[in-house]
């Protein structure tokens, strides 16, 4: 997945794009002059940054020109203040995955600083020079933070390191080899000097910055590889840690928000007076398609949005249902062709006129995030300016709807952000906030801060698409597939997201998955068929790999039963070409104890499922043991997951991410989904939303391959590989194949 | 005006009765630590102490805690169990995006000060109400395990 920003955001054809254009025309002229090597601040400079946000402190810190090219620039990264102070900025947000300390370790790595006693910075939102190099903006997602940094980082730190040994070297008029860098300090063994860094930063930010320099070997880190402990966990278990929502500025307000139902829909009328009578409202709010009610507090404003009885005015959309819109989408699939994905020798021929053969649909719901924070944003417009309060994954994109929306240039536009209570894709959209400002800039100078209530987050989210396939394929006499046929159909996300990203048709990430699929298969071909539903829909967490993983790891699964084969063994036999993949179906085999009969639990039916998977980079597989009871209700009791992720920065991050990843999949798996009645989202708050509890979570075992092969992502594999061996081990408990998310209750009477 | 004791102070708050003890404490008290979730008791990011038991603060109103001592994720250090709990926390590396975690400390405080060496069962009795969405269970469980041996090697 690559989102290429600035052109992407042109082509699209909306009138008000031509703003967004601006913006980042404005925005590329100034990326140039923002950013920072070494920091030498004045007492006056000292005192006007803590003066102000941290965003304008680290502009003003600027005393390098940034490299032009989009990507990481090396030395907007590091700031070391004269007292020795080291400041790391962080360009990627830290949402759970680890970032926060994977991102500072490869930066320390080659800095030579001690990771306990640096300081952690959110970046000003600046695709110049904090864009993703292989997203192609200053975006966290698509498991890419420390893919990216890796290299990038690594050089940050030791340019910084070999400036302030040369400063160092000059100083004490020795040869800068002679000299070594460690904890913060530079010394010079031979006569036994030292200098700290914060008394060097003056003499080193004289001296040119190194074009290239060595990066230690694998064999010499020091922190790379090794477990280190998060650096936010602090904060994060005495309540000191800030998240959008937990912003507090003088005169502040509160606002909670009821958007149409139903997509499309606009606001008719509303009862303005109750909601002014309930004590504490301040003001009522309106746009087009949604009210808000301002107050002292957010009770105020929650007993307000109570009174105020929106009546809307559905539009075209009011009598979509799941049913309906399903049904479309099937239709949509027979009977329209896709555009090719892949296509290598004649599969369709080869399976129409094939003797054995499979043909099957799989289909998989809508799903919101329901992350743990709901959607905030905080807004503060002004005449001059604008600044926004919000955790986001995409804080550019925040910056260049706000300016859009209230006619300011993006440098007036001032982003802060925050600890994300919980991303998996849903703080890539600015939905929240282009709503924020909307409302916000009908009250100018007032800070107001909008909290979406559950229901309103559930029921506004941007879902998981709903996708329908066709997959088909045709087996030589030992049961072994010759031809390969999948079609994909379902919304884009890219073409909303990043349209030019779409070629020829064919939606990259709807296909990721699919096309790459890892089976030595001489006939294969994928299509993708877009069919948009009267929802919006998003990147959800394993984005196309979560969806296209599931279908192509439950259908090999399926050909292995045609042929009465071992599924691990029948995989593995196709992976000839894919021998690290190979590797950890392997291992995960072995460590699950594959072929040992599994314990037996009374009353229930037990199976064991296995899942390999290549995506984002890693390799990873997973054995996973349920059980299904009398009522068809599954319980995954173990999983063993083995992960290739090419060198690892911080070990436990990775065990920690595919835990996390698996408990995010296995509810979407069994009961989580989004349904639709007259236009309207069913589904409310976690009553009716069911997410995993801790009476549910299986003991998960986590295998690290040894590597140091460039380094794969592991935010979101865990996921994305987990339905597909789910389903498996429930076919092997009950013989039923499920083909259709989440399995709800497709098991009753199974047993 | 409602007189509170929270976090051992007394404090005088100008808030409607039926006002829930989150929004007091978020809103009026600035004690952003403890979080909004659902509304609706069904997740556990809000929880607090009311008396030394886990309460969900979305659904109490502060009439209903006006004279009993409320405790606060900012304040738990100061209970010798909340420390274990916290330092346990620190140990097995639970937190990811940490937004669930104030009312995960808190609902496993007051497990462990009512039963000091919980079995599974247990943990999943008093925890099932606490939503995490980034799946921390196991390290949630191991952490419980881990200040409860904690607080059989010292005196409490």
């Amino acid at each position: 997945m690559r989102i290429d920003l600035p052109e992407d955001r042109e082509a699209a054809s909306e009138p008000e794009q031509a703003s967004r254009r601006q913006f980042l025309r404005t925005g590329t002229a100034l990326g140039a002059g923002l950013i920072i090597g070494m920091h030498l601040p004045t007492r006056a400079q000292e005192r006007s940054r803590n003066e102000k946000p941290p965003e304008a402190a680290v502009g003003q810190a600027a005393s390098t020109v940034a490299g032009r090219e989009p990507g990481l620039a090396h030395n907007a990264f590091i700031r070391i203040d004269r007292d020795g102070l080291v400041t790391l900025i962080m360009h990627k947000v830290e949402m759970g995955q680890g970032t926060f300390t994977s991102i500072p370790m490869l930066i320390a790595e080659e800095l030579e600083v001690d990771l306990s006693r640096v300081r952690l910075e959110q970046a000003p939102a600046n695709n110049q020079l904090y864009a993703d190099p292989l997203l192609g903006g200053q975006v966290t997602g698509g498991s890419t933070s420390v893919r990216g940094a890796f290299e990038p980082l690594r050089k940050a730190g030791a340019k910084a390191r070999v400036v302030l040994i040369t400063a160092a070297a000059r100083q004490w008029n020795v040869d800068p080899a002679t000299c070594i860098a460690e904890n913060g300090t530079v010394r010079h063994p031979p006569s036994g000097r030292a200098l700290g860094y914060g008394d060097l930063v003056e003499s080193a930010a004289a001296l040119p910055m190194p074009d290239n320099v060595p990066l230690k070997p694998a064999s010499r880190f020091k922190l790379i590889g090794r477990p280190v402990k998060r650096l936010d966990t602090a904060e994060k278990i005495n309540g000191k840690a800030l998240f959008g929502i937990d912003v507090r500025l003088p005169d502040m307000l509160v606002a909670t928000v009821a958007a149409s139902p139903v997509v499309g829909g606009r606001l008719k009328s509303y009862d303005a007076r109750k909601a002014m009578a309930v004590k504490g409202v301040r003001q009522v709010l309106r746009i087009e398609n949604a009210v808000a009610v301002v107050g002292d507090h957010f009770w105020a404003a929650r007993q307000g949005l109570m009174a105020v009885s929106p009546v809307w005015e559905d539009g075209k959309n009011g009598k979509a249902t799941t049913r309906s819109v399903v049904s479309e989408m099937a239709a949509a699939a027979a009977r329209k062709p896709g555009a090719v994905a892949r296509n290598d020798g004649d599969a369709n021929a080869k399976i129409r006129t094939a003797a054995r053969k499979l043909a099957v649909t799989y289909e998989v719901p809508f799903l919101a995030h329901a992350t743990m924070e709901p959607m905030n944003c905080t807004v503060k417009v002004q005449d001059d300016g604008c600044e926004i309060w919000a955790g986001t994954q995409v804080p550019t994109i925040a910056q260049g709807a706000a300016a859009k929306l209230t006619g300011l240039p993006v440098e007036k536009v001032q982003v802060h952000n925050f600890y994300i209570g919980g991303g998996f894709g849903r703080r890539l959209e600015a939905d929240y906030v282009e709503q924020a400002v909307r409302f916000a800039r009908q009250m100018k100078g007032r800070s107001i801060k909008f909290i979406w209530t559950r229901e309103e987050d559930i029921r506004h989210d941007m879902y998981r698409p709903y996708y329908h396939d066709r997959i088909a394929a045709a087996l030589d006499e030992q049961g072994r597939p010759v031809a390969w046929s999948h079609k994909v159909t379902g919304s884009s996300i890219m073409a909303r997201f990043a349209p030019s990203a779409i070629k020829d048709g064919v939606d990259p990430d709807a296909v990721e998955g699919a096309k790459d699929m890892p089976y030595d298969i001489g006939n294969v071909r994928v299509e993708y068929l877009r069919h948009e539903p009267p929802l919006p829909t998003a990147f959800w967490r394993g984005v196309g790999p979560t969806h296209n993983i599931f279908v192509v790891e439950s259908f090999i699964d399926e050909l292995a039963a045609a042929a009465k084969a071992d599924p691990v063994a029948y995989r593995g036999e196709l992976l000839g070409k894919s021998l690290r993949l190979k590797a950890v179906l392997e291992l995960a085999a072995e460590k699950a104890g594959w072929q040992a009969p599994l314990q037996s639990v009374p009353g229930r039916k037990t199976g064991r499922g296995v899942s390999a998977q290549f995506a984002f980079g890693s390799y990873l597989a997973q054995v996973m043991e349920v059980s299904v009871g009398p009522e068809g209700d599954v319980q995954v009791h173990r999983v063993v997951c083995a992960v290739d992720c090419g060198q690892v920065v911080n070990p436990d991050t990775v065990v920690a991410q595919i835990e996390s990843g698996v408990n995010f999949a296995i509810p979407a798996t069994l009961w989580s989904e989004i349904t639709l009645d007259k236009g309207r989202v069913q589904q409310s708050n976690f009553n009716d939303y069911r997410v995993l509890r801790i009476n549910e979570a299986p003991r998960i075992e986590v295998h690290i391959v040894k590597s140091n092969d460039a380094p794969g992502g592991i935010g979101e594999p865990g996921t994305s590989a987990a339905a597909p061996a789910l389903v498996n081990a429930v076919f092997a408990a009950t013989g039923k194949r499920i083909r259709k998310l989440p399995i709800g209750d497709q098991l009753k009477g199974t047993t | 005006m409602r007189k509170l004791n929270i976090n051992g102070k007394e404090v005088q708050l100008d808030v409607p009765d039926d006002m829930p003890l989150l929004w007091a404490l978020r809103d009026i008290a600035g004690l952003t630590g403890t979080k909004f979730g659902c509304g609706i008791a069904a997740c556990g990011a809000c929880t607090v102490h009311v008396d030394g038991k886990a309460v969900r603060s979305c659904v109490t109103p502060v009439a209903a805690v006006a004279g009993k001592n409320v405790t606060t994720i900012e304040a738990v250090e100061h209970d010798p169990v909340g420390r274990r709990v916290q330092h346990a926390w620190q140990q097995i590396d639970v937190v990811q995006c940490g937004y669930c975690q104030s009312g995960q400390i808190m609902a496993a405080t007051a497990l462990l000060k009512e039963t000091p060496r919980p079995s599974d069962q247990q943990i999943d009795a008093a925890m099932a109400g606490n939503i995490c969405r980034c799946g921390t269970y196991a390290r949630i469980r191991a952490a419980i395990h881990q200040a409860a041996a904690n607080g059989s090697k010292e005196p409490s």
